[in-house]
């Protein structure tokens, strides 16, 4: 049976909270980065309070919770996170997916992709959800168009849900339904 | 007449042993990182634990051991280097009606076709009978897991359930097969 | 959207803790019932207890989904059923059932809120298959499983032991192909 944790070039491993905190120190030190994630207002903080925040977070191992690092298939390097998040108990069988590549010397080389390919199928094949819901923001493009290659459509948008930089910014929804990933895997 | 020499832990080439919290979590992470693996070994969907997460189980398995008095957890080591393979367990032991639940697994890809889940197997069938004094035992077996199926077929098990299509995994979708293995049955094995 | 609540005799509802404990405090006395619908050992617990117990499982969980029955003739509380679902991955749930109330036995109370709760496990639950097992020595229930659609899928040898019986448990299981078949056959009636 396939290990559907593994990618063409990262694989989905697991969160370690003190590992991770003191990545995202660093990341965070990019607000590039960070604002194209975040809605929230961006901020700087220690490692060791972003590790705490993680362990609370992930105190239990929640069954509607998925959370992956990802890691290069090559030398084992931790790229970023991505994480599946159940709706509504499992009745719609749906998830939000949320994906970070921290590294922007590692944007552009198809990590990204790679990545969310690989979440899908556990999504679709593990999980067995009928559709995943993202939401990305207007002004991050390289994002969007990565999405629509991975085979999300658009489904709407909130309009004017962020601000930023004195300005009003849309909220984009997009979706993948499982008929539609099985028929791009053909 | 009781044997009490023949030792219940050791076999030929592997044993049982306890919990490890120092050098076991960094091994079991790694075969959580698996997909292949955990697929054979649990039905919950597949899920990468780090060392830390991995500590945080055995503490919960002791715990509930310790307070339930229905869980039998064991490592299973190998014999010449004391190398964690994989682990045994009885579990959900219901004492009134006395019955109980078995599951086991070898981790690594490279440590299987060694005959080393057998050797479990027989270490813990021996336990379930002749410690825990049970009637009876059940496996259950994902159809796709075939080395199961065919080891628990091996130890005389018989398909005593079968749950159509209950799984769904990979795309496809598969049947849940329980097994059965009762103490007399076990006994006349052993005698033989 | 229909009612699927309400059957034909009885409906599926809530009951408060004090209620609940109350009726549990009269159905355990008949340990036929008991052992009927139960492989633990029969035992007598004080009102304050069930209660106790009671209000710490009707937190809410995410798997769960237990439910009294009521008849729909006089709102007479005559027993529950639960869905405890095994695997949303999977898409399997156990379901359980207990008519607690004797006078309510052999009458079709106990159908009605299985065809009830299995509808909720498929068209609400969204689930594929509902599963459960038995005492091979209670054939009232074998009947009316088989009569709500289940098939018989295994027995477990010995499972349990009573008064020095050794007896075996039935298990069944129902997908939801095959229970779309039966409601649309059941609606073109």
């Amino acid at each position: 049976m396939k290990d559907v944790l593994k990618g063409k070039l990262v694989r989905l491993s697991a969160v370690d909270h003190a590992e991770l905190g003191k990545a995202y120190a660093v990341w965070n030190q990019d607000s590039e980065l960070t604002r194209l994630m975040d809605a929230r207002m961006v901020s700087l903080r220690s490692a060791k309070s972003i590790s705490d925040f993680f362990e609370k977070e992930n105190k239990e191992l929640s069954p509607v919770e998925h959370p992956f690092t990802i890691r290069a298939l090559d030398d084992n390097r931790l790229l970023g996170d991505i994480g599946l998040y159940v709706i509504g108990d499992w009745m719609p069988r749906d998830a939000f997916v949320g994906i970070a590549i921290a590294d922007r010397n590692d944007w552009g080389k198809g990590y990204g992709t790679d990545a969310m390919k690989t979440i899908l199928c556990y999504a679709f094949t593990e999980l067995n959800l009928r559709r995943v819901t993202l939401t990305v923001f207007e002004y991050n493009p390289r994002a969007i168009r990565s999405y629509e290659r991975s085979g999300f459509q658009h489904e709407g948008r909130s309009r004017g849900a962020l601000f930023r930089d004195g300005k009003r910014w849309d909220m984009l929804y997009m979706g993948i339904l499982r008929d539609d990933w099985m028929e791009l895997k053909q | 007449m009781l044997d009490i020499q023949t030792q219940l832990f050791d076999a030929q080439d592997v044993r049982f042993g306890p919990i490890d919290h120092e050098t076991h979590p960094e091994i079991e992470s790694k075969w959580t990182h698996d997909a292949e693996f955990m697929r054979l070994m649990e039905l919950k969907p597949v899920r990468p634990l780090s060392p830390a997460m991995v500590k945080k189980q055995y503490e919960s398995i002791e715990k509930d051991m310790d307070e339930s008095k229905n869980l039998f957890y064991f490592t299973i080591r190998t014999k010449e280097d004391d190398r964690l393979i994989g682990k045994a367990v009885v579990e959900w032991v219901d004492w009134t009606n006395g019955n109980g639940f078995l599951r086991l697994g070898i981790g690594a890809a490279e440590d299987r076709r060694k005959g080393y889940g057998s050797q479990a197997l027989s270490m813990l069938l021996r336990y379930a009978f002749g410690e825990l004094n049970l009637y009876r035992v059940t496996a259950v077996v994902p159809a796709y897991n075939e080395g199961a199926v065919r080891l628990f077929q091996k130890f005389g098990f018989m398909e005593e359930i079968r749950r159509r299509k209950a799984l769904n995994r990979d795309g496809e979708i598969w049947d849940l097969v329980s097994f059965g293995l009762l103490n007399s049955e076990w006994r006349e094995q052993v005698r033989a | 959207m229909k009612d699927i609540y309400r059957g034909s005799l009885v409906r599926l509802c809530d009951e408060s803790p004090e209620v609940l404990a109350k009726a549990f405090l009269k159905w355990d006395r008949d340990t036929e019932q008991h052992r009927l619908a139960d492989s633990d050992p029969a035992q007598l617990w004080s009102e304050k207890k069930l209660k106790e117990f009671i209000e710490k499982h009707a937190e809410k969980k995410s798997q769960s989904f237990r439910f009294s029955i009521r008849t729909l003739a006089d709102d007479k509380l005559i027993g529950g059923v639960g869905l405890w679902v095994a695997s949303w991955t999977h898409a399997d749930t156990w379901l359980g059932i207990s008519i607690g109330d004797r006078d309510y036995w052999g009458k079709g109370y106990g159908t009605d809120a299985m065809r009830l709760a299995v509808q909720y496990a498929f068209i609400e639950l969204n689930l594929r298959r509902v599963s459960l097992g038995l005492h091979a020595y209670n054939e009232r229930a074998l009947k009316t499983y088989q009569k709500v659609g289940f098939k018989l899928e295994g027995r477990m040898r010995g499972e349990g032991l009573r008064d020095g019986v050794r007896y075996d448990s039935l298990w069944m299981g129902i997908l939801r192909e095959e229970w779309l078949a039966l409601a649309y056959a059941e609606e073109t009636k």
